[in-house]
């Protein structure tokens, strides 16, 4: 992009949120009949954007069609903020939207995020935004579109179940942690998305409208406000959810999701929340963890720990050890090398990327 | 017989373009009856299999099947659900490549119980049991039930595709060359497991081979096919010892390599 207003150079002019207004109605309409078919993903025209599939790039659309002037925006991603990827949205949709934008999950009115969903309870005002690599729940077994197509159209669900029967017969216990499936309103079976199966209670009967955008698979599914979510299981394995041993070591926050940071290379690390902006709020109301002093107020946003899952051949990533983040060339991973700009490397997560932002 | 034919072929047709797959062909099979497909390569074996299972869409004729409650249906007119239902609960398909037939990823106990799932069975603990003892039955060891059928044997991978299909206890099974690729040591082990099974479930299966062998040990009748035509019909033992088409007397004289 080539937006930068230096000197006298007139800014460019984007349309509103960047896409012209055929192309958001033409999304809007995708998005109303994905909330009319809960969990069915409706096909839709996905537009080129001037960011890598590996940026969300569905999700910015979906962000984009329902964003209004008067919107307040937060992106996050993996819980945090401030990583080149949230930097970066945030970034677009300021210069192409002009819309005030937040780190505060309960000031925003839309929530565009990856891989996490705020420990802060969501409400009837607010839109979450997921950014989604692969929307087809079936197809790490059933690679044929046609025939996911009718397993869906006739709700064929077996091969879930052999999904997580395997999980058991290798692990012993149901070894799926991202992208957990779920069965939306009775009827259709979805991918949440790579968000941990830690948040899929979160997605059963939220206040908030939950919208799904899969930019490279084109396609747009939906969870309207209040619906039954429910995450699939067997009778002798029930749905459980991660549990954590100790407390957020910033914040002392318990019964959310923590993740590792490695603190030098003797072995010393910490649990702290993955949802930064969460952390922060209980740390600024005066919650104290056990680190809380020599970590500071700095709060070191976890490094992506060395990523997993998600392999090209479209296997759900699995994490045994519960502790992992999905990782692979999906959507919503670093370092896709596509243009305009390249997404930097893992180890340069935190730099701004160049001719994304201001 | 007394009792009604199970399935029920008219005037079964399919044509590839200008090729000739299969020519109105009908027949009928009843239930707990072994039905052998024989005749030449490129004779219609398998395109009339696929007409009959509806896997393949027939140019003319139709294809009626009794379903459970008694009632003859055109399976053309059944829904895709219904049909689909039959498909993998009253049905089975034991293919020549078991890549075809089976989840090469998955393993024995995913493979044999998906069909169940896919009935509805929601207990891990019951589903693998019912696996293993599938398993049994064909003659594969219960602590292979994890292992996925790229560690198996040709003999195995059929073996399991065999479990994998009759844990819904169908009614009919559809095979195709079932046997093809295997050594014969290995062939001969397959059949009589086939054979035992079926007497024992009384499955009314319809086999596709070129080997009147095969034929001959599984069959109670058969059809012999040639340029897609059914060009003789009969009980195996006597069409096999008594042909009267020329074309069947060459074929049984090994004068035509089938
Ligand atoms: N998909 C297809 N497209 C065009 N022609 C086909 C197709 N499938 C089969 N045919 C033709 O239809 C005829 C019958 O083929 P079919 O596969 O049914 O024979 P077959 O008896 O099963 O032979 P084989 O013993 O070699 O398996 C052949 O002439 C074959 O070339
Ligand atoms: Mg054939
Ligand atoms: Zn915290």
């Amino acid at each position: 992009m080539n937006a930068h207003a230096t000197g006298a150079m007139p800014e460019i002019t984007y349309n509103f949120a960047y896409l012209d207004e055929q192309t958001k109605r033409m999304i809007r309409r995708a998005i109303l009949k994905a909330i009319a078919v809960p969990g069915y993903q409706v096909p839709f025209a996905a537009r080129e954007m001037p960011m890598p599939y590996g940026w969300g790039t569905g999700g910015v659309q979906v962000t984009a069609a329902v964003l209004g002037p008067d919107d307040v925006l937060k992106v996050i991603d993996q819980g945090a903020d401030d990583t080149t990827n949230a930097v970066a949205i945030r970034g677009f949709f300021e210069k192409t939207a002009r819309v005030a934008t937040t780190t505060s999950a309960r000031e925003a009115t839309v929530i565009q995020t990856r891989h996490r969903i705020p420990e802060t309870p969501l409400t009837e005002n607010q839109i979450l935004v997921y950014q989604v690599p692969i929307p087809e729940p079936l197809r790490f077994l059933e690679p044929r579109e046609t025939e996911t197509r009718q397993l869906h159209a006739l709700a064929e669900y077996g091969l879930m179940h052999v999904k997580l029967y395997e999980d058991i017969a290798r692990h012993g216990h149901i070894a799926t942690t991202y992208a957990y499936p779920v069965e939306v309103a009775g009827r259709y079976v979805m991918d949440p998305s790579p968000i941990p199966k830690f948040d899929n209670p979160k997605l059963d009967d939220c206040p908030a409208l939950q919208l799904f955008g899969a930019g490279r698979e084109k396609r747009i599914y939906a969870i309207p406000p209040f619906t039954r979510v429910r995450s699939l299981d067997f009778e002798d394995h029930p749905f459980r959810v991660q549990r954590f041993a100790q407390p957020c070591a910033l914040c002392a926050a318990t019964g959310v999701y923590l993740d590792e940071v490695i603190l030098d290379d003797k072995g010393g690390r910490m649990f702290v929340c993955s949802d930064t902006d969460y952390c922060n709020e209980r740390q600024e109301a005066g919650h104290r963890g056990e680190m809380a002093g020599e970590a500071g107020r700095a709060s070191p946003s976890p490094q992506p720990s060395p990523l997993r899952g998600e392999g090209a051949d479209g296997a759900l990533n699995l994490s045994p050890t519960g502790k992992g983040r999905p990782e692979g060339p999906g959507e919503g991973t670093w370092g896709v090398p596509t243009t305009p700009s390249s997404a930097g490397d893992p180890g340069s997560a935190r730099a701004a990327p160049s001719g994304m932002t201001k | 017989m007394i009792e009604q034919p199970l399935l029920i072929a008219e005037g079964l047709s399919k044509n590839y373009g200008a090729r000739i797959g299969c020519r109105d062909v009908s027949l009928e099979v009843y239930p707990g009856e072994v039905l052998a497909v024989v005749g030449e390569s490129g004779s219609g074996k398998s395109t009339l299999l696929g007409l009959l299972s509806t896997e393949l869409e027939a140019s003319a004729g139709r294809v009626s099947y009794r379903l459970r409650d008694g009632r003859l249906a055109d399976l053309a007119s059944l829904g895709a659900a219904e049909k689909r239902l039959l498909m993998r609960t009253d049905w089975g398909f034991v293919r020549q490549n078991p890549a075809d037939g089976l989840r090469m990823a998955v393993s024995a106990g995913g493979n044999v119980g998906e069909r169940l799932m896919a009935v509805g069975w929601r207990h891990y603990g019951h589903i693998r049991d019912e696996a293993i003892d599938w398993l049994g039955r064909v003659e594969i060891a219960a602590d292979r039930v994890d292992d996925d059928p790229r560690a198996f044997s040709g003999g195995m991978r059929q073996r399991l595709q065999i479990a994998r299909n009759l844990v819904t206890r169908p009614r009919l099974v559809f095979m195709d060359e079932p046997t093809g690729g295997l050594d014969v040591s290995v062939q001969a082990r397959l059949l009589d497991l086939i054979r035992q099974l079926v007497a024992e479930l009384g499955l009314a299966v319809i086999i596709v081979t070129h080997d009147l062998a095969v034929a001959r040990l599984l069959s109670h009748r058969m059809v012999v096919m040639r340029h897609g035509r059914v060009i003789e019909t009969g009980i195996t033992d006597q069409v096999l010892d008594d042909p009267r088409e020329p074309y069947t007397q060459l074929l049984v004289s090994s004068v035509l390599a089938a």
